[in-house]
């Protein structure tokens, strides 16, 4: 009995140490090892350090490492948001047997999977493979024809806010057309101003959000506006009136890539970011005209805010005079739009931030620059 | 006959051999068949790719935020953009590219989190799925410093060996008790042993939880618990059931990876902010460990080890308390904590099976040994104890 215990306590005492160093010697060797690959401790809290590294562009810092990663594709987009800002469809023009002029838009609707932000792909309905879909241009008193082919999946239409018949509606029964078909929509251009167009197709929250809208301007006609002709005719596309104005298109969107009913991505003309790390070069001496469209679905409002400068603005665009003076933010819900109007003619160059002044959709994406240089050389 | 035996044996089982080379042939056939004609695209009904993203470290410091992920879908998955709070920040990725299934990468972000605060992390993949990461408290995590070691040595110790060493100062109060008194002690033993079971199987399971699909969660928790009490049970009994100062070395073992766990989890609560080291929460581990040193001691109490053993048995029991803390405060993956409690609870389980073996042969009346009013006391004092104890410390 001695002797089994004895003996056992043997056993038992180089296990014992052999577990207890194990034990000492592990926990020293995982802390050594790990000591070499870590640095001092830090207590303080200090967030200097959070610069972004490397030798940024200038307007980097202005929103430092708060930006969306890498750069999207725009050729395989098959749209460029820089170019989409005046890139304008005029459409084909001819003369009707009344003398009066006819202008007919060919608009074809179409599934695409495009990318909204760096490395993020969003499957789209589309007019014209382009989000948004072509901005459409006319002059006050033409007669309109929009050919309008659903090569989709789905059921679409076009809804134009304008005047326009009941036939000519978009809505169920009167322009809406399933995939293969065409449709015809006709009616005058009026009232003149900054509108829009979408698809009126059920649910409407779906089939507007995934794409399907883009700008439809109707320039007024200084013939028809005695008392504002110059103002008229500087917004005529065409005249050199016009010519001395920068005229930009942008239309305010937004992306809901994981059906939460919330938008995870913000955008001016779709690509976020994309005015913020390609800032839109202006003429310090030209006025600049903007054509401001929302069509943000999920969020109740939009805005726009300009740095550094106020703006003329024109609800709808359908008044020659302004009906909001010297502003710097101006608010649209969902399909309302204007026209801003500034000139940087007595700022300096440099760069000018212009946002949703709703933080959340600043720093999802709703962001950009103007660069304001003396000559666009 | 045994000559003939002898000369074909090798003969044939070589044959035998080439004969299992047939089954793996066929299957090498019908892997390569299933690559090459992919039977499955008929299938293809034009759903996405399952996505699947584990968050399994955070560790916060002056330079940002890092995360490690795990991709857990079955395709490859590419991390296209993340939001911080609602916001588009810059961020790396070690190793760039997509990641393939099972595989981590880490992210490290530029942003000025702000102490004491919450703050989500939102990954934004390829596809447009969103996968959020809550940072309920942003506090620095523990960096490896000589101050930060020793203040949470301190802490191991307190929590760990030193309740322990009380325990076992009960020893020479305990040597005089009977029988009776014996089969309490060991009956007490049991019962706190078996609230330790339940206790170290469910935080092992909460943890594995928060781990990737990959490491099949509750079924490795399992798998390691049987695994490690099986192979003790057999290193235990290669000379018979362990009785005396081996049943008490196991019994600190079992006890020892139990500790280990406590202190990966205080570790880990520390690191990630949910619990400030208060006086409280300090004395409430004290109180709730010092049954473990009374445990220890009951197998030897007829017995007259020297001092040293029982200076090692409290290091055995209670210094891997103080090594928890020390992992768990380097916020590693939850499942490698999950892991050590499932082992942590094969080793009680073991040591429960081995001390109601003694029990029932110290008392030569086999089952009924447990039905006896100092045992049944046994069983509920250890218990009840160790409940109102670890109320202290719950949250």
């Amino acid at each position: 009995m001695v002797d089994v215990g004895v003996w056992l306590r043997d056993r038992v005492s180089r296990r014992s140490i052999l577990t207890g160093g194990l034990a000492a010697a592990g926990g020293t060797a995982i802390a050594a090892r790990t000591a070499l690959g870590q640095s001092n401790a830090n207590t303080g809290h200090d967030m200097t350090a959070m610069a972004p590294a490397g030798a940024a562009p200038q307007h980097m810092n202005a929103h430092g490492a708060m930006v969306t990663v890498g750069e999207v594709d725009n050729a395989a987009n098959g749209f460029d948001p820089a170019l989409m800002l005046t890139d304008w469809e005029r459409g084909t023009l001819s003369i009707l047997p009344d003398g009066r002029t006819l202008r007919t838009f060919e608009v074809a609707a179409e599934d695409k999977t495009i990318e909204i932000a760096p490395g993020v792909f969003f499957p789209a309905w589309t007019y014209n493979g382009r989000v948004p879909g072509p901005s459409l241009r006319a002059k006050e008193g033409e007669r309109i024809r929009v050919i309008f082919q659903n090569n989709g999946s789905h059921p679409h239409s076009m809804h134009f806010h304008g005047i326009h018949a009941a036939r000519m509606d978009g809505i169920p029964g009167a322009g809406l057309i399933d995939p293969g078909e065409e449709f015809v929509y006709e009616f005058d251009a009026k009232p003149f101003g900054c509108h829009l167009y979408h698809c009126h197709a059920l649910p409407l929250k779906r089939h507007i959000h995934k794409g399907m809208y883009g700008a439809f301007v109707i320039d007024p006609d200084p013939d028809r506006h005695p008392e504002h002709a110059d103002v008229a005719r500087s917004r005529l596309l065409g005249t050199p009136e016009n010519a001395g104005w920068q005229e930009l298109m942008m239309v305010m969107n937004g992306f809901d890539t994981n059906f939460d009913d919330g938008n995870e991505f913000y955008a001016a003309n779709t690509i976020a970011h994309a005015y913020a790390k390609t800032p839109i070069r202006v003429e310090r001496s030209r006025p600049v005209r903007i054509y401001l469209i929302n069509v943000l679905e999920f969020d109740l409002i939009n805005s726009f805010h300009l740095h550094g400068n106020f703006f003329d603005y024109f609800d709808q665009g359908t008044t020659l005079t302004p009906t909001l003076k010297t502003v710097d933010l101006i608010m649209q819900c969902q399909a309302q739009r204007g026209i801003l109007e500034f000139t940087f003619a007595e700022h300096e160059a440099g760069l000018y931030m212009f946002h949703a002044h709703q933080s959340e959709f600043t720093e999802l994406g709703w962001v950009g620059m103007f660069d304001v240089v003396e000559a666009l050389t | 006959m045994s000559k003939v035996d002898t000369a074909s044996l090798p003969a044939r089982s070589r044959i035998h051999l080439l004969w299992i080379g047939l089954p793996l042939a066929v299957l090498a056939i019908a892997v390569a068949w299933i690559l090459a004609v992919n039977p499955l695209q008929g299938f293809s009904n034009g759903a996405p790719a399952v996505e699947k993203l584990t968050f399994e470290r955070t560790v916060i410091d002056a330079s940002g935020l890092h995360l490690l992920v795990r991709a857990g879908g079955a395709e490859p998955m590419t991390i296209a953009q993340i939001q911080v709070d609602g916001a588009y920040w810059q961020f790396t990725q070690d190793p760039p590219g997509d990641i393939p299934r099972a595989s981590t990468a880490w992210i490290t972000l530029p942003f000025p989190w702000i102490l004491g605060e919450t703050h989500k992390v939102n990954v934004v993949t390829n596809t447009g799925v969103t996968f959020e990461h809550v940072i309920a408290v942003a506090v620095p995590t523990p960096t490896v410093t000589a101050g930060q070691l020793k203040l949470q040595g301190v802490v191991g110790i307190m929590v760990g060996v030193l309740p322990v060493a009380i325990g076992l100062l009960f020893y020479p109060a305990l040597r005089g008790v009977g029988q009776s008194g014996m089969n309490f002690l060991l009956a007490l033993t049991i019962g706190l042993l078996a609230f330790l079971l339940i206790d170290t199987i469910e935080e092992s399971l909460d943890l594995i939880e928060t781990a990737a699909a990959v490491f099949q969660g509750p079924v490795m928790v399992v798998l390691a618990g049987l695994a490690s009490f099986l192979l003790l049970m057999a290193i235990g009994r290669r000379s018979g059931t362990p009785t005396g100062l081996a049943l008490a070395t196991y019994i600190a073992l079992g006890i020892g990876l139990h500790n280990l766990g406590e202190g990966l989890a205080i570790g880990a609560a520390f690191a990630s902010g949910s619990a400030s080291l208060g006086t409280f929460l300090v004395l409430g581990f004290t109180l709730h460990n010092v049954t473990e040193g009374i445990g220890i001691a009951a197998p030897i109490l007829k017995q007259r080890p020297p001092l040293w053993t029982f200076v090692g048995l409290t290091l055995l029991a209670g210094g891997p308390a103080v090594v928890g803390m020390w992992l768990g405060s380097l916020a590693y993956a939850p499942q490698w904590s999950a892991l050590a409690l499932a082992i942590g609870a094969g080793a009680i389980l073991q040591v429960i099976v081995e001390v109601g073996a003694y029990l029932m042969r110290s008392n030569r009346k086999g089952l009924d040994a447990f039905f006896t009013p100092p045992v049944m006391g046994g069983l509920a004092a250890g218990v009840v104890f160790m409940y109102a104890t670890a109320a202290l410390v719950k949250v």
